[in-house]
């Protein structure tokens, strides 16, 4: 009896705390999970960082099995959220499916395009920030010769492998770059001991630079880069802060402007579906420097690189694209 | 019915521990009732979980009557429902009310081999069933993931899945579960997984090959004696048990997704030990067991938005305490059994 009383004056204060009505956000996080020092870690700060300023009421899910991917999006449906964010590919089918069937609720996805009137589909230039780390990567080798690990085998890693390839040997044309991937599933976004082995290997050809785009697998090659004295690149996130003085510099996605600014329109009303492009111009990808690595990138090696960023921005190198490529 | 105590005890204390978390027990209570039976939309999904998991209890179950414990459920009920997905795929210009039988069919002959490996290793080369099932999986896992990408990839998509079945396939339009629960997996194969069960009851206490397979399981040396082939049984019992794993196929290629996703599964074919253990490896039971663990799987799901500190892997927590205070109560009846004996 006592205890149903309480439950109810639970219930009740629950529903006078939420009385505000502030604006209901639903956050479906990847595989990797928020903590993942990456992708999704970047996500979930975007919308923690509007928690905070804007005062929304966030919620945030992990995606444990890939049929759950949907059941998620509908619940938070279901529940009358406002906004539902998806991070990652591999949910742009549940978003498809599940805002057709809500279209008063608005959706937003990242690096997945769907068109539809109540999605906005947030895409990332990968390609171009590659290039600048591949520039960085080959003036910083003295091997001639750098490295890839990429996470799952699917064409958005192999965006970021053309790309940095191509930024390497814009700086230097002999350069040899090596290519490998983690796996083939989900998994290998979760893999740092594989990802680990594939560095060491690299290392051990002769690579020096190795720039890894694996989700929370990327640990393992920072931990081969400390142990072999070389140096990694990190990815998604401004990482150079997980082993200073070894991650040479990192390649950001700025999937936490792209989320914050998303939730930000949405309760200012001024939400519109379609897609957003991230690319070097808006800083949607970029290099990091900051005081973790600031003694590693060369003021020359600076010069350089925003040069060759003004000369992307301009359109004067064309940085070759893997979704284009048939 | 005897176990509920436990059931209940388990679900009790693992309840309690969220005072820890500093929520309120009867207040998850409630949220994992509701998000389990709220609506129909909530228990749709319920049931779609319900469905394999009967499908991967009867599996284990019928093991563990011939004194086998089946781990490889997993590794079974993947390779099947690559199967169904890949004759789908395949041969697209089957008609539709054969379409459904051969690819079930197909799924059920490689459930069955997948299963009778095992078997086959432990009558005649003496190998642990439980190893074997195990690395099976890891194979199990290995084929079909080569299978998925390299022959017949979803060439709309970047996920690890294949691509769509034909829709000769499908049972859609015939199925009445389907058309109660809209926008969730529920499908008639929650009907199959019920008449499969009654078939097993039926098979394991009304046949002849149903004794031989229990007498085998629970004492090797009579059933030796009494001229029963424990080699036979063992095959049989393993390759039933595959078999039941690969139904799986039924509820997840042709009744619902139409293709096989990588990571489908939220390990149904281990949730299935829990399941078999709950019920006491009796098949009617296992209906009510997988119906309860599919619930519990489906409420905790909405831990995660109804709750600021628990998580949906708190449904695992729940999970072992049940199976803890299951085992406790079959000890405590054991003891005093034991005890009476004595006297």
């Amino acid at each position: 009896m006592v205890k149903s009383i309480l439950t109810a004056l639970l219930i009740v204060s629950f529903h006078i705390s939420s009385y505000a009505n502030p604006l209901k956000v639903g956050l479906v996080l990847d595989k990797g999970g928020k903590d993942d020092k990456s992708f999704n870690s970047a996500a979930y700060q975007g919308a923690s960082k509007a928690e905070k300023d804007l005062k929304i009421d966030l919620k945030y899910v992990e995606a444990t099995d890939t049929n759950a991917i949907e059941n998620l999006h509908r619940s938070f449906a279901r529940k009358n959220f406002d906004l539902i964010i998806g991070i990652g590919f591999a949910q742009k089918d549940a978003v498809k499916k599940v805002a057709a069937q809500f279209p008063q609720v608005k959706f937003a996805i990242v690096d997945g395009e769907v068109t539809a009137p109540n999605v906005r589909s947030l895409l990332f230039e990968e390609h171009e920030g590659s290039f600048l780390v591949g520039a960085l990567a080959a003036m910083n080798s003295k091997s001639n010769s750098v490295g890839f690990v990429g996470g799952m085998d699917i064409p958005l890693i192999r965006r970021f492998a053309m790309g940095y390839a191509a930024g390497a040997k814009y700086v230097n044309p002999k350069i040899n770059v090596s290519e490998n991937y983690v796996g083939v599933t989900g998994e290998a976004w979760n893999n740092p001991a594989k990802a680990k082995e594939l560095a060491l290997a690299q290392y051990s050809k002769g690579a020096d630079v190795i720039f890894v785009a694996a989700g929370a697998s990327n640990t393992g090659v920072f931990d081969a880069a400390e142990e072999k004295k070389k140096f990694a690149i990190g990815v998604d996130s401004n990482q150079n802060w997980i082993k200073p003085g070894v991650i040479l510099t990192s390649m950001m996605k700025a999937v936490d402007v792209a989320v914050y600014d998303t939730i930000k329109e949405a309760q200012a009303g001024k939400f519109t579906g379609g897609i957003v492009h991230f690319g070097l111009k808006n800083e949607g990808v970029n290099y990091t420097v900051d005081k973790y690595n600031e003694k590693l990138i060369t003021p020359d090696m600076k010069k350089k690189v925003e040069e060759i960023k003004k000369k992307i921005i301009a359109g004067q190198i064309q940085v070759p694209d893997y979704y284009k490529k048939k | 019915m005897r176990r509920l105590l436990g059931f209940v005890i388990g679900l009790v204390v693992a309840l309690l521990l969220t005072l820890f978390a500093g929520e309120n027990p009867w207040h998850i209570f409630l949220i994992l009732t509701k998000s389990a039976f709220g609506s129909m939309y909530d228990l749709g999904l319920t049931l779609s979980y319900t469905t394999p998991l009967i499908f991967c209890g009867l599996s284990v179950a019928i093991a563990f009557h011939a004194g086998l414990f089946n781990i490889g459920a997993e590794g079974q009920l993947t390779m099947a429902v690559v199967t169904a997905a890949a004759v789908g795929v395949l041969f697209p210009e089957v008609p539709f009310p054969l379409a459904p039988l051969v690819g079930f069919s197909a799924a059920l002959l490689v459930g069955a081999f997948w299963g009778w490996i095992a078997g086959w290793l432990r009558a005649y080369r003496g190998s642990h069933e439980v190893i074997i099932t195990i690395m099976l999986n890891f194979i199990a896992a290995g084929l079909a993931s080569w299978f998925t990408l390299k022959v017949i990839p979803n060439p709309h998509s970047q996920n690890p899945e294949t691509a769509l079945v034909s829709a000769n396939y499908m049972f859609k339009d015939y199925d009445l579960i389907a058309r109660l629960f809209p926008d969730t997996p529920a499908n008639a194969s929650l009907g199959f997984a019920i008449v499969f069960a009654l078939l097993m009851w039926i098979f394991l206490w009304k046949t002849t090959w149903g004794f031989e397979l229990r007498a085998v399981g629970s004492n090797p040396e009579a059933a030796h004696r009494a001229g029963i082939s424990e080699k036979k049984m063992q095959m049989l019992a393993m390759a039933l048990a595959g078999a039941l794993a690969g139904c799986v196929a039924l509820s997840e290629v042709l009744g619902s997704a139409g293709q096989y996703r990588m990571g489908f599964s939220p390990d149904y074919g281990f949730i299935g030990i829990a399941v078999a253990l709950l019920a006491n490896n009796n098949p009617l039971g296992i209906i009510a067991a997988a119906f309860l663990m599919g619930a519990l799987h489906k409420g905790a799901s909405d831990l995660d938005l109804e709750t600021s500190t628990i998580t949906r892997d708190f449904s695992r927590i729940i999970q072992a305490l049940i199976i803890l205070g299951v085992a406790a109560q079959g000890y405590w009846e054991w003891m005093k059994k034991k005890k009476r004996r004595k006297n």
